[in-house]
């Protein structure tokens, strides 16, 4: 047993690793904001073109959702960090990172969003345009408003993904948490490290996951 | 003020529209009468453009209606209020802020100019008290109420009515009719399409019937209601009767 604590919960490690896994920490939290963030606004326009009544735009952003929803995140991820070199388009894992998990990500934002637009009825945009608001407006005060508190669990049920997709940010050796981790684990020669990284994703996705829950659990109510 | 002249609408191949021809003078109550499927609510829909007309123009004061677009077209909706059969007011904003939205967005009315027109217009229909409840908190009749003070607030010239009281519980039409009543003693020229007969021979300055997207008859309450000349309008009628004589 104690060799079992020893091996995992070695709390002399872990604090050992803190500084290394602190860092690591921040940079998961700062790649999480911009992927986030991107894709929150990436996802909110390739909605938008997938709704357009102009057969243009519409077909051309639908085929770019199908396929960066299909493609696993990992290939996108080593494809543009590994194979666009050879194209000579050379980016930092950071810069690659953020590339590849924003096509992923807005991809499914912009399902996300779809399905909430789509769920306002009607007569809402028809009303806005009736009283003389502008097609952004409209959009702005009267449908996404509700559109987003339609589909605010799957919003973050979404962001809860991102963040834990930011982990495979270390096969490219950009050294966000998992990444430190692990290399608090060869320089230990102990998993407590790992274990506390798994802590950390823990504390920060545990509350988001009750929250998603208890919320949709309140819509089934109503 | 409000004139359709030649109006034709297609949905795919169906003619839904069949050159109407129709205007509404200043303080004129129009309505619009006619089995369903006859094309009244897209008429009424044409006249602020909810639907594109296939052909045909709309001028309001002499106006082109069917030639505005982008902005232009924003500009013309101000000036002609709607009232939908399901009130369509916004879920997630109070009553007042629903009154307020467009007089603030697209008047560029300041806020408290805003509020103090919205409150004067839930006034108006009575609701002044409702102000700060959420549109879900209210009856269908008193929503109803408020989204014609959402139209009212923005000053419109004409306004449009489509089947405002169809949605409505039996007990709850009385209040809606009773404030349209209201606006056409204070001169407000309307275009109304309902089922509501008695109020139609009661109030209306004129009464048009519509079938399969023409305009079949059209003239004073007295003889649409009285004197009917087309066995298409005769027959309407009369399938009416047991519901108005109940």
């Amino acid at each position: 047993m104690s060799n079992f604590i020893d091996l995992f919960f070695n709390l002399d490690i872990m604090a050992q690793a803190w500084p290394l896994l602190l860092k690591g920490l921040i940079i998961t939290l700062k790649l999480c904001a911009v992927v986030i963030l991107l894709g929150l606004a990436g996802g909110l326009l390739l909605a938008l073109g997938a709704l357009s009544p102009r057969k243009w735009l519409k077909w051309p952003t639908i085929g770019f959702i199908d396929l960066f929803r299909a493609l696993p995140p990992l290939v996108v991820l080593i494809f543009v960090y590994s194979g666009l070199p050879f194209a000579g388009l050379e980016l930092t894992p950071f810069m690659a990172v953020v590339l590849a998990f924003f096509l992923n990500n807005s991809a499914y934002f912009a399902e996300v969003f779809r399905a909430g637009i789509q769920s306002v009825p009607k007569g809402q945009p028809e009303a806005a345009q009736a009283t003389g608001l502008s097609q952004v407006q409209s959009l702005v005060h009267v449908i996404l408003p509700q559109a987003i508190r339609n589909v605010l669990p799957d919003l973050l049920s979404n962001t809860v993904e991102v963040v834990k997709l930011t982990s495979l940010a270390s096969v490219v050796s950009l050294s966000e948490l998992l990444y430190s981790a692990n290399m608090a684990r060869s320089i230990t020669y102990n998993s407590s490290p790992l274990v506390l990284a798994a802590l950390i994703y823990l504390a920060i996705l545990w509350p988001l996951v009750r929250l998603i829950s208890r919320y949709q659990r309140g819509l089934a109510e109503h | 003020m409000l004139e359709i002249n030649q109006l034709e609408k297609c949905f795919g191949t169906t003619q839904v529209l069949k050159s109407i021809d129709l205007s509404v003078k200043p303080g004129e109550l129009v309505f619009v009468i006619g089995p369903s499927g006859s094309g009244k609510s897209t008429m009424l829909r044409c006249c602020n453009r909810l639907e594109e007309p296939t052909s045909g123009s709309i001028l309001l004061d002499s106006e082109h209606v069917t030639e505005c677009h982008g902005r232009a077209l924003d500009k013309m909706r101000l000036k002609i209020g709607m009232v939908f059969q399901g009130f369509h007011l916004y879920p997630h904003k109070s009553v007042l802020a629903n009154v307020m939205l467009a007089q603030v967005k697209a008047l560029k009315r300041s806020k408290p100019e805003a509020k103090a027109r919205a409150m004067e217009m839930l006034e108006h229909v009575g609701l002044a008290h409702k102000a700060d409840a959420m549109p879900s908190e209210l009856s269908g009749g008193q929503q109803q109420r408020v989204a014609i003070a959402r139209a009212l607030a923005l000053d419109p010239k004409v306004m449009l009515f489509d089947e405002p009281t169809s949605a409505l519980d039996p007990e709850l039409v009385g209040s809606v009719l009773k404030v349209m009543k209201q606006l056409r003693q204070e001169g407000m020229t309307m275009l109304v399409v309902s089922h509501e007969m008695e109020f139609a021979r009661e109030a209306a300055d004129r009464v048009v019937f519509m079938d399969g997207g023409v305009v079949v008859e059209a003239g004073p309450p007295e003889d649409i209601f009285g004197n009917p000349k087309s066995e298409r309008l005769r027959a309407f009628l009369s399938r009416l009767q047991p519901t108005t004589a109940a």
